[in-house]
């Protein structure tokens, strides 16, 4: 290793390894007016480097609290989070969030809040930080719109820009929860194509929560159906189709059925045990 | 262009009017002035230098108490935001101050100051410091949480998220609370300087004062005349731009 210590935007977009996380026994409970629910129980996962895991399930079944774990805005009641083996105790900008809503901030302008994350890593010039933005901006098609305000965006255009702010400090891993909940199935489906470039691009561990089980299939490399009260894993998929996969294609669909199939023979027996 | 041509025909319709209520004089003339009456005294004024100098009077106290007002009650609501303690102390306490008009502290400024440069000040800080100290606390409580765990993933944390996340998320709440700020300290000070005689210097409120005590009529529209454009020239300069960033910025307006 005989590169300098000071950052160069060469360096500063060179791919970093991605994570390995390694998710142990984690349980968390939620005060809610009903009483406690369970929102986690004893969930295992392993999440290899550079892998692209969605987490689906109906809503309720933990997976977006999962997700906030892991991200460490959340802390578990019992179990760990180790993230390359280092435990995750605080968010930390190894691992970005995209929410489902943007979470923009409306007060900078696109260029500004791409910018915002990189401000906080030291060891990089002005110059610099303004370059590697300007990549990510290229890289989700936004150069264009750098100086836009946020509310001229359109909803798909607001989450190009909250994914190039992700991206832009290079973390390891990339958490999405829902980020495409809110758009119309055309703006989707571009979407679907750009992300799968970018992770191939940039290599990302992703973690990707969704209650559309189409796009888990379409999305991820491993499909992990959730179920609800109490929150848990409750089957595993791999899904083994070349990239780029296309949304709309049959192969697709026979997955998405297999993964359909499952939630329902669960959610009924759940229904038959009176829960 | 247009905009500029149709105001400045409606006022100068207006100065028409005026004159022609005072040519059919329904009025006495020492009640309603011409406008040429009042033009002169203005132009007397500015000459002999009594116009600017209570002006720079005024603006002096004005400026100088809303600058108090504004660096104490702006870290004073990000304090009273952020920990539940102070909210229910210095909150309620600010709230409750915050209604009492502010012409009401001038009493309690000249037992305690006298007639004195810092009562002027002191009531122009009461003023301002509570309705910035509410408008940012409210500013802080309205800022989606949201923003502050986009912020925490990104590696922002405490002062740094206060200072680059909170802080601009509440600017339209404070900037509102700023100019009202303003319009208060403006309306209390102007009581102030026509209640009181403060030896250390004649503000415009004191003219318009010694404008009653002598029946000049022209003197007292003139200075009337002078506080509205400051207001006026308040707004255009200082919080017009600022509104219309923040309204281009959070589209909060089409214009």
């Amino acid at each position: 290793m005989f590169r300098h210590r000071t950052g160069s935007v060469t360096e500063e977009l060179q791919l970093v390894p991605p994570s390995k996380l390694a998710i142990d026994d984690v349980s968390k409970t939620f005060q809610a007016a009903t009483g406690k629910v369970l929102a986690l129980d004893r969930v295992n996962l392993q999440v290899n480097e550079g892998e692209f895991v969605c987490l689906v399930g109906p809503s309720g079944c933990g997976k977006t609290t999962l997700l906030n774990i892991i991200a460490g805005l959340e802390k578990p009641d019992s179990g760990s989070v180790r993230a390359d083996g280092k435990p995750v105790t605080s968010p930390g900008r190894d691992r970005l969030v995209m929410f489902q809503e943007p979470a923009l901030f409306p007060w900078l302008d696109v260029f500004g809040n791409v910018l915002f994350g990189l401000k906080l890593k030291p060891n990089l010039t002005n110059k610099d930080r303004r370059d590697v933005a300007k990549y990510y901006l290229e890289l989700v098609g936004l150069t264009r719109f750098e100086h836009a305000n946020i509310h001229e965006l359109s909803g798909g255009m607001k989450q190009r820009a909250a994914l190039a702010r992700a991206l832009a400090p290079n973390p390891r891993v990339l958490l999405m929860d829902e980020p495409f909940a809110a758009l119309d199935a055309l703006t989707r489906e571009q979407l679907y194509g750009d992300l799968q470039r970018i992770w191939k691009e940039r290599k990302k561990t992703i973690v990707f929560v969704t209650h559309n089980v189409r796009e888990a299939a379409c999305l991820g490399e491993r499909v992990l159906l959730f179920s609800p009260h109490p929150g848990r894993i409750q089957e595993e998929f791999i899904v083994d189709l070349p990239r780029p996969r296309d949304i709309n294609s049959v192969d697709l669909a026979g997955y998405a059925t297999k993964i359909i199939r499952s939630l329902r023979k669960f959610s009924e027996e759940q229904r038959e045990d009176g829960r | 262009m247009k905009r500029f041509l149709s105001a400045a025909f409606f006022f100068v319709v207006l100065l028409f009017l005026w004159q022609a209520f005072f040519r059919a004089k329904i009025w006495s003339p020492v009640l309603l002035p011409s406008p040429l009456q009042v033009a002169n005294y203005l132009k007397g004024a500015i000459e002999d230098g009594t116009l600017g100098h209570a002006t720079v009077i005024t603006m002096r106290r004005l400026l100088i108490g809303y600058f108090i007002g504004i660096v104490v009650g702006l870290p004073l609501g990000l304090l009273i935001a952020r920990w539940n303690l102070l909210r229910d102390t210095l909150g309620t306490t600010a709230l409750g101050l915050q209604t009492l008009p502010s012409v009401c502290w001038v009493p309690l400024a000249l037992l305690w100051f006298g007639q004195t440069e810092a009562a002027m000040l002191f009531v122009v800080v009461m003023g301002t410091l509570w309705s910035v100290v509410i408008a940012t606390e409210t500013g802080v409580r309205n800022v989606p949480p949201i923003y502050r765990r986009a912020a925490l993933t990104m590696g922002s944390k405490r002062l740094h998220i206060w200072l680059t996340v909170i802080l601009p998320a509440s600017l339209p709440f404070i900037v509102s609370g700023m100019k009202q700020g303003w319009a208060f300290a403006w309306r209390s000070l102007m009581a102030a300087e026509i209640f009181v005689t403060i030896l250390t210097g004649f503000g415009l409120g004191q003219l318009l004062h010694y404008g009653r005590e002598l029946s000049a009529m022209d003197q007292v529209i003139a200075i009337m005349l002078v506080i509205v454009v400051i207001g006026l020239l308040a707004d255009k300069i200082f919080f017009s731009p600022i509104e219309k960033f923040l309204h281009r910025r959070w589209g909060t307006s089409q214009a």
